[in-house]
């Protein structure tokens, strides 16, 4: 597939030694037009009030007094004194370490097992349920089935078979908070990337396939990792910098699961944290450098993924 | 290249030839794991279903049934009458959260796929990183924080309380844009590109003719998660608008299952979250079929 060795038109406009404005507007002004409605929505929307919460980082803001210059205290005191603080970054870290890796595979896996199948509409739609309905079923449901008395259902069946003598608290005990908000979160991980990685195998041309058993292509494992993996290669990407933001974002389930605060804050995420000062306490600008220290912390390992799966110049 | 792949070659390794001949001789194996997957997977649905036509006595039952056993709509009546209590009819909300869903998810599908285009295929193009590289990092920046900021821009603007403060803030979509650029990019063959503007394509024909219909499963992918993040969405109906007659349903029902007229019972809790599950579940329904049936039609071959 590797024809790039035409010589395209427009090759020959970039040598021309001087240009100036005119020729500048032919050569990239319909790129810029395509731009613009976006990027004038982007600048106002978002750059603006991203830019805003950065620098109310460095200020006393409590929403109705106006901000108050502070420099580097908010920072100082969320690295050196804030031990809550601490406790959010571990949970979040383990969260995300173990989370996102585990649902981007199981994402792919499913997308990738259903794709060849008849009923796969239906079989999407089950897969991906969770993750519509989210917030508004999710924590009754498992707060049902993970109760601490003997009528959750979880509870119910360990007494059931014998495997406990008396209830255990699920959403109570320290040990057990993190691990079932980590469940819960998989349960719901089939959402964007699963339907991205569904989308990305069904734009594979089959031939390819064909003409990869021409070339020696001996098993279904060695067509994925030779055919199917670099095929989708931009939509692995997008699922795996969505899996990094949701694994650092992590909040709604936590909550919803074992409260804000949690018991010992053992269900304490950096989200949460933020939340806590943000809408609660309503110190806006402490809220925002721990929004900013968790931006620099996705922003780093984003770039890094970027690095290592970009898929420019390539196909 | 394909001319020559006219019989298929067996593949000669023993052991996957077992897992493959099982594989070709049905999708059994598959269902076997899947279903019962799948089924899981399902079950707070099916648990929200069903207790959205449960009677009285078996809500309170403790641990509650998992599933309905003598069917009501008991719960649905009770969530109408509720609504005749409000000062705006619920058709209203209804209206507002169609306009303003519908209006949002086409101008965001459109904009973000314009500006995906050149970001992806042009050749040069001078400020691409910058660009491209501030929308991956908007992306990376937590939500609840940039709300605070995002109200007073709103505020500035004299949009509080109009359909404008609902749809405009959502149009710029980074999460959008970056998966149609990443579709773009493999999406689209560069040389039905180039072979188009050689035959003195417009860009916006070539963007329009080529490029949108390659991409079909992106855009309807991305009309399903913008609907549902729209029509799911409470927080900016709540913050940016003021008189009831602009709310919109996401936010009725938040109203008629805490607010201080409420009904404060499981049951009409579940018969909303059942009214307002049912739309998504349509459209993705709609969408999802349409992914999978683009391809066949769109014949796009290396």
């Amino acid at each position: 597939m590797a024809t790039d060795a035409f010589v395209p038109r427009r090759i020959a406009l970039q040598v021309t030694p001087r240009g100036g404005i005119a020729l500048f507007w032919q050569k990239y002004g319909s790129s810029y037009l395509f731009m613009a409605p976006f990027l004038a929505f982007f600048v106002v929307f978002v750059i603006a009030p991203v830019v805003t919460a950065m620098a109310l980082s460095f200020t006393y803001f409590n929403v109705l007094e106006s901000p108050r210059f502070i420099g580097w205290s908010n920072y100082k005191l969320l690295f050196l004194e804030d031990d809550v603080f601490v406790i959010s970054i571990a949970n979040t870290l383990k969260f995300a370490i173990i989370t996102g890796p585990i649902g981007f595979l199981l994402s792919f896996m499913f997308a990738w097992l259903i794709n060849p199948l008849k009923l796969k509409t239906p079989l999407a739609l089950c897969f991906y349920a969770p993750s519509i309905t989210g917030a508004v079923a999710m924590g009754v449901v498992w707060k049902i089935v993970f109760s601490g008395d003997r009528y959750g259902y979880l509870n119910n069946w360990l007494l059931g078979i014998g495997a406990i003598d008396e209830p255990y608290m699920f959403l109570a005990e320290q040990a057990a908070i993190m691990p079932v908000i980590m469940f819960v979160a998989l349960w719901m991980s089939m959402g964007t990337g699963f339907l991205v990685f569904l989308a990305g195998l069904q734009t594979v041309p089959t031939d390819l396939y064909e003409a990869g058993k021409m070339d020696g292509i001996k098993n279904p494992l060695q067509e994925v990792w030779y055919i199917t993996l670099p095929m989708i290669k931009p939509q692995l990407l997008f699922g795996s910098v969505m899996a990094v933001v949701a694994g650092f974002s992590v909040f709604e389930v936590a909550t919803s699961l074992a409260g804000l605060p949690s018991p010992l804050y053992a269900g304490h995420t950096i989200v949460a944290h933020m939340y806590d000062f943000a809408f609660i306490r309503f110190e806006m600008g402490y809220a925002t450098t721990v929004a900013v220290f968790l931006f620099a912390l996705t922003f780093g390992l984003g770039r890094l993924l970027m690095r290592a799966l970009s898929s420019k110049n390539e196909y | 290249m394909t001319a020559i792949a006219q019989r298929a070659i067996p593949y000669d390794d023993p052991l996957p030839r077992v897992w493959r001949a099982v594989r070709r001789a049905s999708p059994a194996p598959s269902y076997l794991f899947l279903i019962p997957m799948a089924v899981f997977s399902m079950l707070p649905i099916v648990y929200v279903i069903s207790t959205a036509f449960k009677p009285l006595e078996e809500l309170l039952l403790f641990p509650p049934p998992f599933l309905v056993r003598r069917p009501t709509l008991d719960n649905f009546q009770d969530l109408l009458l509720a609504t005749d209590a409000l000062s705006v009819p619920f058709t209203r909300y209804l209206f507002n959260s169609v306009y303003v869903v519908v209006t949002t998810v086409l101008l965001q599908v459109l904009i973000c796929s314009m500006c995906a285009y050149p970001l992806s295929k042009a050749r040069v193009l001078p400020g691409r990183n910058v660009i491209f590289g501030s929308i991956v990092a908007a992306l990376m920046f937590a939500p609840q924080v940039t709300r605070i900021p995002q109200y007073l821009v709103v505020q500035k603007l004299g949009l509080i309380d109009t359909y404008g403060a609902l749809i405009l803030p959502a149009i710029a979509w980074s999460y959008g844009l970056f998966m149609m650029k990443q579709f773009m990019d493999n999406s689209v063959p560069n040389e039905l590109i180039e072979a188009a503007r050689v035959d003195g394509a417009t860009e916006w024909t070539i963007f329009w003719r080529i490029v949108m219909p390659n991409v079909a499963p992106a855009w309807n992918t991305l009309l399903i998660f913008g609907f549902i993040q729209m029509w799911n969405d409470s927080f900016s109906p709540l913050v940016f608008t003021r008189s009831e007659a602009m709310k919109t349903v996401s936010v009725a029902m938040i109203g008629l299952t805490n607010g201080p007229t409420a009904i404060a019972r499981q049951g009409a809790q579940a018969a909303a979250a059942f009214l307002m599950t049912a739309p998504t579940i349509t459209v993705f329904l709609l969408r999802q079929a349409k992914v999978i049936q683009t391809m066949a039609h769109s014949g796009i071959k290396a």
